[in-house]
C-alpha cells in the first residue's frame, strides 16, 4: 500500500536575507516515521524545522501537511493544523511563570471543550507518562534540566498530537538521561501512533530511534542524501555522510573542494 | 455509529471479585462520569480489598481515558488497595504502563496562609536577609568603585563612557519635557495663592527655590529610576539568566566591578549635570507661565537672581548625587540577585524601580530634615 506522506517538502529554499541557509529542499515524511533531520552545527537543522513549524517564511519553495500547503494556509487553516501538532523546544520552551500543571493545561484549556476536573486529570496523566507525577506544582525552574525536557515533552503529548517535533531533544542532557528521554520518545510514539520530526546530531539518539532521515550539508548549502541513518551509515554515496554517521574527526577537505566545484 | 455515552460501574464480575467496569467512547464532548463518584466507588468496597479494572467495553477514547484510569489506581494506591489492570489488548495498555512505571511524587504540600505564624515569621526572616543583603551589596559596590580608581580593577572605561551617554545625553529628551511641565506646574500652584495678596511676581521665587531644591533633583531621579534603573536591572538580569555573571566570576573578573561599577559612576556623573539642566529648563517652564499672567520676562528675571543663592543650588545637586547612587544600587542589585528566568528578569525590573522610588522618598525626607536642622 502507497502511503501518503504526512508531510511533503518541495524545493525549499531557506535565507535570511540574502544570505541562502539551505536550498532546494526536497522530502517527505510518511506516517508513523520517526525523520531525523541531521546534519553539522550550523546547517540549518533548527532553520528548517522552524520553516516546517511555518515560524519562518520560506524564500522559494512550499511546505505541504497532508497536501495541503502551511504558506498559503490562512489563519484558522494554520490554526487547525497546529492543533495536530506537538512541538518541544531546544531550551524546553516551558514558560517560566507558570507551574509544570499551567503548562500542560494551557493547549488544553486553548484547544479543547473538557471541564476543568478532566483537565486536571489529564494533566496528572500526561505528566505521569514522562514520569513527573506529583511535580504539578512547581515552576520550571525548580527542577532539573533532564525533567525541564520531559515536562516539554508531556506538553507537546497533551493534545495527542498526530506529529511530534523535537528540536534537539537530548541536547544537555547526560548520556543516560539522554538515552531515557530517546527510549521515552519511543514509547510515547509507539502508543500513540504519532509522527515523529526530530532536529539532532546526538548519534546515539539519530541510531536508536530513526527510521528516515535527511542530511543537510552546510558547505554545499542542500541537502546532500536522504533515507534511514542506519542504511546511509555503510551505502552512502556522499563520503561526508558516512564520516558524519561514523563519527570520524577527520572530515577531509575534499567537502571545501567539492563546495567551490559546484559554485565555480 | 452513533457514540455511546462513556459510562463507570462497580459491580462484582464472574469469580465475585469487585470490578470497575468502564465503557462506552471516551471521547471530547461526550459526558464522563464526575471524578467525585470514584470515591463514592471505593468507599462502598466491603471488605476493603483487592480491585480490579476492566476496560472491555471501550469503545473510542482519548487522553480522557487513560487520565480517568489513572485517578482510580491512584486513589485505590492512596488507600491501600491493590488494583489488578486486566490487559486490554490495545496501545491503552502501553500507556498505562508507562503512566505508572514512575510511581507518583506527593505532591508538595500546599503553602499555609500568608497569616499563619509560620508564614509571618518565614516573611520577617526574608526581609531581614533581604536587608542584610542590601547593606553587603552597597558596602561591596563602595569597595568596587573605590577600586576601580585604582589601576588594574575589571572596569573598563569604554562601558563607562558608554554608560555616560547612555544616562545622560540618552535622557535629555524627557527630562527637558518633564523639567519644564514641573516648572510650569509649580507657577501654577503658586499663582493660585499669590494672586490672592496681588504678589504674582514672586512666582519667580518659588518656582526657583522649588526647583533648586526639591523638584529638579526629585523629577529627574524619577525619571532616572524608571529609565534607567530598570535598564540596569533587566541587563544585568538577563546576564543572570544567561549563566553570564558565573561566566565572569570564573574569569576572574569580579561583577561588581565589572557591571555595577562603572553603572554606579555613570549615574552619579551623570545626575547633577541633568538636574542642573532640569532646573535651568523649570525656571524657564515657570517664566512662561509668569508670561501668561502679565509679569515680563525681565521683572521674572531680575526677581529669580534675588532666590538665587549657592545654597540652594548645592542642597539640590547634594540630593541628585545620593539618588544617583540609590536607583543605581537598586537597580544593579535587583538584577544580580534575579531568578534565573524570563520572569525572574520581569520580578527584578518591577523591583528595581519600586524600591528606587522608595528609597528617593524616604532620602528626600531625611535630606530636608537634616537641612533644616544645619539650616541651610
Amino acid at each position: 500500500m502507497i502511503q501518503e506522506p504526512v508531510i511533503e517538502v518541495h524545493g525549499l529554499c531557506m535565507a535570511y536575507g540574502s544570505t541562502v541557509v539551505q536550498r532546494d529542499l526536497d522530502f517527505a515524511v510518511f506516517p508513523g516515521d520517526i525523520f531525523v533531520i541531521m546534519g553539522g552545527s550550523g546547517c540549518g537543522k533548527s532553520t528548517l524545522l522552524r520553516h516546517l513549524l511555518g515560524l519562518k517564511t520560506p524564500a522559494a519553495g512550499d511546505v505541504l501537511y497532508h497536501g495541503r500547503s502551511l504558506m498559503s494556509a490562512s489563519a484558522a487553516e494554520r490554526r487547525v493544523m497546529r492543533r495536530s501538532w506537538g512541538i518541544t523546544y531546544q531550551s524546553g520552551g516551558l514558560f517560566s511563570a507558570m507551574s509544570l500543571a499551567e503548562n500542560v493545561a494551557l493547549p488544553l484549556h486553548q484547544y479543547t471543550q473538557y471541564e476543568a476536573a478532566t483537565i486536571d486529570d489529564i494533566v496528572a496523566y500526561k505528566l505521569a507518562l514522562v514520569g513527573l507525577d506529583g511535580f504539578q506544582d512547581y515552576l520550571p525552574e525548580e527542577i532539573s534540566g533532564g525533567m525541564r525536557k520531559r515536562a516539554a515533552l508531556a506538553r507537546a503529548i497533551a493534545l495527542d498530537p498526530e506529529i511530534l517535533f523535537f528540536d534537539e531533544p537530548s541536547a544537555g542532557l547526560d548520556p543516560v538521561s539522554s538515552r531515557r528521554l530517546d527510549d521515552l520518545i519511543l514509547q510515547i510514539k509507539e502508543s500513540t501512533g504519532a509522527t515523529v520530526v526530530m532536529v539532532t546530531h546526538e548519534l546515539p539518539s539519530i541510531f536508536a530511534i530513526a527510521t528516515n532521515s535527511v542530511y543537510l550539508d552546510a558547505e554545499t548549502r542542500t541537502m546532500i542524501d536522504y533515507g534511514d541513518p542506519g542504511w546511509l551509515r555503510t551505502h552512502s554515496e556522499q563520503p561526508v555522510v558516512r564520516q558524519f554517521l561514523n563519527r570520524e574527526a577527520d572530515v577531509r577537505p575534499s567537502g571545501d573542494v567539492s563546495g567551490e566545484d559546484d559554485r565555480g | 455509529m452513533d457514540a455511546t455515552a462513556p459510562d463507570c460501574a462497580l459491580r462484582p464480575d464472574a469469580s465475585g471479585q469487585p470490578t470497575l467496569y468502564l465503557s462506552g467512547d471516551w471521547t471530547e464532548g461526550q459526558p464522563t462520569p464526575a471524578p467525585s463518584r470514584l470515591q463514592d466507588m471505593l468507599a462502598r468496597i466491603e471488605p476493603p480489598g483487592p480491585v480490579a479494572l476492566d476496560l472491555s467495553g471501550i469503545g473510542d477514547w482519548d487522553s480522557q481515558l487513560p487520565a480517568f484510569c489513572l485517578r482510580w489506581m491512584n486513589l485505590c494506591r492512596s488507600r491501600g488497595i491493590d488494583c489488578e489492570r486486566r490487559r486490554h489488548g490495545s496501545s491503552l495498555d502501553d500507556l498505562l504502563d508507562l503512566a505508572t512505571a514512575t510511581p507518583p511524587r506527593e505532591a508538595r504540600p500546599r503553602s499555609a496562609g500568608w497569616l499563619s505564624a509560620a508564614a509571618i515569621r518565614r516573611n520577617l526572616h526574608e526581609i531581614g536577609e533581604q536587608v542584610q543583603e542590601s547593606l553587603a551589596f552597597v558596602g561591596d559596590a563602595t569597595v568596587a568603585c573605590a577600586t576601580c580608581m585604582m589601576p588594574g580593577s575589571s572596569m573598563r572605561w569604554s562601558d563607562l563612557k558608554l554608560y555616560c551617554a547612555q544616562a545622560g545625553p540618552g535622557a535629555l529628551p524627557i527630562i527637558t519635557l518633564t523639567s519644564i511641565l514641573v516648572g510650569m506646574i509649580l507657577a501654577y500652584l503658586g499663582a493660585v495663592q499669590l494672586k490672592e495678596f496681588g504678589a504674582e511676581v514672586y512666582v519667580a521665587d518659588l518656582v526657583g527655590i522649588g526647583m533648586l531644591r526639591e523638584m529638579g533633583a526629585l523629577m529627574t531621579a524619577v525619571v532616572m529610576a524608571g529609565r534607567t534603573g530598570a535598564a540596569y536591572a533587566a541587563q544585568i538580569g538577563t546576564m543572570q539568566s544567561n549563566d553570564e555573571i558565573d561566566a565572569l566570576t570564573t574569569l576572574g573578573l569580579s561583577p561588581m566591578e565589572f557591571l555595577v561599577a562603572p553603572r554606579l559612576l555613570a549615574l552619579a556623573l551623570m545626575m547633577p549635570l541633568l538636574t542642573i539642566y532640569a532646573n535651568v529648563l523649570g525656571m524657564l517652564g515657570g517664566a512662561i507661565v509668569a508670561g501668561g499672567m502679565g509679569i515680563s520676562p525681565l521683572a521674572y528675571l531680575s526677581e529669580l537672581v534675588t532666590v538665587l543663592a549657592p545654597g540652594h543650588f548645592m542642597v539640590g545637586l547634594s540630593k541628585s548625587l545620593l539618588f544617583a547612587v540609590l536607583i543605581a544600587i537598586a537597580g544593579c542589585r535587583a538584577g544580580m540577585s534575579a531568578g534565573r528566568s524570563s520572569a525572574g528578569v520581569g520580578d527584578a525590573t518591577t523591583e528595581a524601580v519600586v524600591t528606587a522610588v522608595v528609597y528617593l522618598i524616604v532620602a528626600d525626607a531625611g535630606m530636608n530634615i537634616l537641612f533644616q536642622q544645619v539650616g541651610v
